[in-house]
């Protein structure tokens, strides 16, 4: 009970010393805004032959005219009524566009992640177990090529291969292809609402079309995990406690599942946050190969067409997430290891 | 004195085949960055519409582009702006880096209490969306790249420097060295500066790899450089339109070229770090 | 089946152990031979690289995977265990053979219960309910006299003290009544008074319960006073083998000589430590020491003593160390060399690490400062030495207040040179980018103002022979010297600047006791040739009545005790200074005390 109170208090403590960061973030945003080459008023008239007097009335709505700070704070106050401005290329509120593709891009993110933990653990533990056997060797040889690899370069080369050569994978657009009807829209995640509404084939289709992207970026983050796994599973093996465990003839899986393990899963559980966030910014790249429908795309498209208002609130995203996650890993990382408190 | 550290490298290089193979390929790659525009095949500039698209030949070792470009010529003509943009943007927050590193871990206390917490929460944080809103913020230029990319490498080094430095802070020759009449600003740039520096330069050479794939990236997604010049991220871009009609070779190359930096550095960075401390081994 | 009564429970046969590194084989074990009776208590004694734990390790087959028995056979009731399947490994580890580590606290897993782990030993050999196992861990808790058993039985490890993990780990070891015991340097690192409350334990349990002990251990005094049988081990060979009292009174091998001689005892002298300093063995020093396989480097590989300081400084004639007690007694009338007033120091979140500490030391005076770890004696040893800043209190040199100046501008000061200090660890105290020259030179380069020259060089030479360093040695880095030899270096360039007091901080703690003898040896010499004033830090109660005339024993931040170190160790007045002496081992069998 007393770890789970202080697991609290920990992760209290992490949000609240994470708060300066994330303030820093939105002002770093809204400087963003001030520093962009031309004058935010032009791209938030009417159009290209908006007069200067409607571009100075707009000046005064945005408050460009008053001093620095005071546009700070009702920027803040902006960003804290959910107000992120217009996207000048969809012409919708940003926040609202925001929402509509955020699920594209975490159902990709999360399976990416879900295949390169169910990949690089294994390998990780059968590299240490077998250390300077052939599979420690593969298992090497692989991280070291893993990190070398670019995404959007692996991606396209798993285009070139399960699409133009084996034909195996659909058309590389996209969440669905174009025959197959949306589910209705409950969580924006294509594979929960499909099963949600019965339709398997429609499942099976979206499926088809996450695979590849979901398989670029675990390839991209397979290498980090496996390598961490590799050495805290060695580290614990060769471990006082470990050892303590075979002098007391303790059953091999025990020894390794129950003390090797579990100990060395703890720095994985700490790289794992770190790769979540890594992954965040390689879904521009993936988002942009695959033509998915995300936020990162979005944000993209808009920064390659000087819309800057989502590229803003794309940012201010990708912070929340990243509290989000670091959140998560503290608090399952003070479940997980007893000795958090002490620090 | 030095061609017996010659030797004494020569050695080692020996017993590490395949550090010493990365060090060729590392050495092959700046050799190429420096004279490559004098010794390719063909203008990596000039189009020739009459040859696009062509697939690998004698002629044209790795193919054309839409444009009828020597894909080969243009790889080779490429390196020197990838390396040149990974070098600075790395040797600024390498620098930058070890300096307030350095400090904060040998200061201790709150300073580096505030440092530490803020480079942890920064290297958290999606890096490459990072970079993605400061090129967007200071203009879409080469330079801009190479200082988005050094910051987003800085966290890294303040945090290295900070470790390495913070386990010695304490050591018996650190409190030695002040018996024997040092002031701490001497302590740290004459004692604990040395003996941090070469496992630094290791981490530099890990990171080099790191910093050509972000560049990279940040080109590929159209940042930075801009269409005709040679680059490799740009040229994957450029390929990418026509990989669902069958042209690997426009993706593939500048891919593999990329790849293969990428791996020298990071088995040149890992060789070095065995060489120096194999207890670190892996 | 032969009877096992008539067989000894362990027979170790022509042991040898090799380990496969980078340089190629390296016997580690090389022929050893012993046995052990079931319920004895055999202790192995040696010093570090003797193989004495590599043949503990050999005998649980527990080796790193590049160690292996090479030659020999382990017997255990009967059974030739060097030829056993895992499967039967695994069955007489805990059940019929465990062992306990050193470091209690890493050999338990830091993220599961400590009740859990003794159920899990339990539950290793015997089909039992995890609520059984539970049951059975309190029964265990009790049977180590943990207090609050029921408490402790969901602790987890960093929850307890070094004394109480340890305690665990025997609960561990004894959950499946093994018929032998294998304890690997059971209490090293753990405080006087801990050691033994946990000896005495292991003891008492081995007593009760019928089984055997091997201890192995460097410390000649522990061996001395719980085993019926002690092997001495010297370079991966058992030397000597015999009763604890024949063989400290009368030992036959004279390595054994030497490695008791050096053993401080409650009556022995500085003088005593080394009798037979220019022992041949000891004089040979291995030109490259780390090429030679570990085995045939001399413990210290160094000339040992005076000769060659011989020839500088002539002794002063007839003084009273002479006669043998190794201690100098200031006159009575010589002024106060350090005057610490009220010392206090206080970390953040109010730890009080020093708390109103106030001691003198004369000029050529010795002062001992005793206690366990977390005492604060180190911390004194930084304030003195202007490290660290105080939180309160005056600390005067030569009637001169030094804590006004901050510790940050000490280096600046005209005393800087006169107060300095020698670590606790040799290696940590060398600066790995330096050779021996530029480590001693160092002080002399920054406080003199000296330039390189032949001057310096004969200056670093000079001192570093004093401190028994040959000169041929001085090119080396840390990573060359042995420990013996970076202790000497970090002694050569702490003395180097003619300091007039000299702060030891622990300066023997990390070494082996035959190491030990000749380095304080070569400090009591320095002492008396530059009248040199010590502060000596210490854990080690013998050492410290040997080489001080007045010892402070301090507790939690604060003075219990202070007095002549004679009076004090003969009639402590304080409960705590009798507690510390009485867990002190002195040599010389069960029966001494």
């Amino acid at each position: 009970m007393s770890q789970l109170s202080t697991t609290a208090k920990r992760a209290g403590w992490r949000f609240a010393s994470s708060l300066p960061a994330l303030f820093g973030v939105l002002v770093f945003t809204f400087l963003l805004m001030r520093v962009l080459p031309g004058d935010p008023a032009v791209f938030f008239a009417s159009g290209p032959s908006a007069g200067k007097e409607e571009i100075e009335m707009i000046r005064k709505q945005m408050g460009l005219d008053k001093p620095v700070p005071e546009q700070l704070l009702r920027y803040l106050g902006d960003i804290g009524s959910g107000n992120l401005g217009r996207s000048l290329t969809t012409g919708q509120p940003v926040l609202a566009d925001l929402k509509s593709r955020l699920p594209a891009s975490l159902e990709l993110t999360f399976s990416a992640l879900l295949i390169a933990l169910l990949t690089a653990i294994p390998l990780g533990v059968a590299a240490a177990l077998r250390q300077g056997s052939w599979v420690d060797h593969l298992v090497r040889f692989i991280c070291a090529l893993g990190v070398c690899v670019p995404t959007f370069v692996s991606g396209l080369l798993l285009i070139y291969a399960f699409y133009y050569l084996l034909g195996l994978a659909p058309d590389p657009t996209g969440r669905v292809d174009i025959f197959t009807s949306l589910p209705p829209r409950a969580t924006g995640f294509l594979l929960i609402d499909f099963a949600l509404a019965g339709d398997w084939e429609g499942w099976r289709a979206a499926a088809a079309q996450l695979v590849l992207p979901a398989m670029t970026m675990a390839l991209f983050v397979v290498a980090p995990l496996a390598r961490i796994t590799r050495a805290a599973m060695l580290a614990s093996l060769g471990s006082d406690f470990v050892r303590t465990a075979r002098s007391l003839g303790l059953p091999p899986r025990k020894v390794i599942v129950t003390y090797a393990l579990r100990n060395a899963l703890l720095p994985v559980l700490t790289i794992a946050g770190i790769v979540f966030s890594t992954m965040l910014g390689a879904n521009v790249l993936v988002e942009k190969v695959f033509s998915w429908p995300g936020v990162a795309s979005y944000a993209l498209d808009a920064l390659l067409s000087s819309d800057y208002a989502p590229v803003q609130g794309f940012v201010l995203l990708m912070a929340s997430i990243f509290v989000v996650v670091n959140l998560t890993v503290d608090v399952l990382y003070g479940i997980a290891d007893p000795r958090v408190s002490v620090e | 004195m030095t061609s017996s550290t010659l030797r004494h490298t020569v050695w080692i290089l020996r017993g590490n085949p395949v550090t010493a193979v990365a060090a060729a390929g590392a050495f092959i790659l700046c050799v190429l960055a420096v004279i490559g525009p004098w010794i390719v095949p063909f203008d990596p500039i000039a189009s020739d519409v009459a040859n696009a698209l062509q697939p690998p030949s004698a002629k044209y070792w790795a193919g054309t582009d839409q444009l009828g470009r020597d894909v080969f010529s243009r790889l080779i003509v490429a390196a020197r702006l990838d390396l040149a943009i990974a070098a600075s943007a790395v040797s600024l927050s390498f620098v930058l880096g070890a300096v307030v590193g350095a400090l904060c871990g040998y200061t201790g206390g709150r300073l580096d209490r505030y440092v530490g917490r803020f480079v942890d929460v920064l290297m958290a944080f999606p890096l490459f969306v990072l970079a993605m809103a400061m090129v967007a913020a200071l203009g879409n230029r080469v330079e801009n790249i190479v200082i988005a990319t050094a910051i987003i490498n800085l966290p890294f080094y303040i945090r290295f420097a900070r470790a390495e430095v913070n386990v010695r802070r304490n050591a018996g020759w650190v409190e030695a060295a002040r018996a024997s009449g040092d002031s701490h600003v001497s302590v740290v740039l004459r004692f604990l500066l040395p003996n941090v520096l070469p496992a630094m330069a290791v981490q530099v050479s890990l990171n080099l790899g790191w910093a050509i794939l972000n560049a990279a990236g940040l080109s590929f997604i159209g940042l930075g450089v801009s269409a005709p010049t040679p680059e490799w991220g740009i040229m994957v871009a450029e390929g990418a339109r026509f990989i669902s009609t069958g042209k690997w070779w426009l993706v593939a190359f500048p891919g593999l070229a990329l790849m293969l930096t990428v791996l020298c550095f990071n088995l040149l960075g890992d060789g070095l770090r065995d060489i120096l401390d194999p207890r670190m081994r892996t | 089946m032969t009877p096992p009564q008539s067989l000894p429970l362990l027979a170790i046969d022509d042991l040898h152990v090799t380990f496969s590194t980078r340089r190629g084989l390296v016997e580690a074990v090389r022929g050893v031979s012993f046995s052990v009776a079931a319920g004895e208590t055999l202790g192995v004694v040696g010093e570090s690289g003797s193989g004495k734990s590599v043949t503990a390790f050999a005998v649980t087959r527990l080796l790193d995977a590049s160690g292996r028995v090479s030659q020999g056979r382990i017997r255990f009731a009967g059974e030739d265990i060097t030829k056993a399947s895992s499967k039967q490994l695994r069955r007489l580890h805990g059940a019929a053979i465990s062992m306990i580590f050193q470091n209690p606290r890493g050999a338990l897993n830091p993220i599961r219960t400590v009740g859990q782990q003794i159920a899990d030993a339990i539950m290793a050999h015997e089909p039992i309910s995890s609520a059984e196992g539970r049951a059975r861990a309190l029964e265990l808790l009790k049977a180590v006299l943990i207090r609050e058993p029921e408490k402790r039985l969901d602790a987890y490890p960093h929850e307890l003290s070094g004394g109480m993990c340890q305690r665990v780990m025997i609960a561990m070891a004894i959950a499946c009544a093994p018929k032998l015991l294998i304890a690997d340097e059971p209490t090293t690192g753990l405080d006087v008074t801990t050691q033994k409350t946990v000896m005495d334990l292991l003891s008492k349990i081995t007593a009760e319960r019928g089984m055997a002990m091997i201890l192995i251990t460097h410390d000649l005094g522990l061996a001395s006073r719980y085993c019926q049988r002690v092997c001495v081990m010297e370079q991966g060979k058992v030397v000597e083998e015999a009763q604890p009292l024949a063989l400290f009174s009368a030992p036959q091998h004279p390595y054994t000589k030497r490695l008791v001689a050096a053993s401080p005892t409650a009556t022995s002298t500085i003088a005593d430590l080394a009798p037979e300093a220019l022992a041949p063995s000891a004089v040979s020093h291995s030109p490259h020491p780390e090429e030679a396989a570990p085995a045939a480097v001399s413990k210290d590989g160094l000339v040992v003593s005076e000769p060659p300081g011989a020839s500088f400084e002539p002794k002063p004639a007839a003084s009273p160390q002479d006669e043998g007690s190794g201690k100098t007694k200031p006159a009575p009338g010589t002024p106060l060399l350090l005057e610490v007033q009220n010392l206090v120091k206080r970390y953040d979140r109010g730890v009080v690490a020093v708390n109103d500490v106030s001691f003198a030391i004369r000029a050529g005076e010795s002062l001992g400062l005793v206690g366990e770890s977390g005492s604060g004696k180190s911390t004194i040893s930084r304030l003195v030495c202007r490290l660290i800043d105080a939180s309160e209190g005056e600390i005067l040199f030569d009637g001169q207040a030094i804590g006004t100046l901050p510790a940050r501008d000490f280096h600046r000061s005209p005393l800087r040179k006169d107060i300095q200090i020698v670590f606790q660890d040799p290696t940590d105290s060398l600066n790995p980018r330096f050779n021996a020259f530029d480590c001693i030179a160092h002080p002399l380069r920054r406080l003199l103002n000296m330039k390189d020259g032949a001057a310096l060089t004969a200056r670093v030479s000079e001192c570093a022979e004093r401190a028994g360093l040959p000169s041929s040695l001085l090119e080396r880095f840390p990573h060359q010297l042995s420990g013996g030899q970076k202790a000497r270096v970090g002694i050569a360039r702490a003395i180097a600047c003619r300091p007039r007091l000299l702060i030891l901080d622990e300066p023997t703690a990390a070494l082996d006791v035959s190491v030990q003898a000749v380095i304080l040896q070569l400090l009591d010499r320095l002492r008396r040739e530059d009248d040199l004033a010590l502060l000596f830090v210490s854990h080690d109660l013998n050492v410290v009545r040997m080489m001080c005339e007045r010892t402070v024993v301090m507790q939690n931040g604060q003075i219990v005790e202070q007095g002549e170190s004679l009076a004090l160790f003969a009639a402590p007045q304080t409960e705590y200074a009798r507690t510390l002496l009485e867990a002190v081992l002195h040599l010389g069998g069960p029966t001494a005390r």
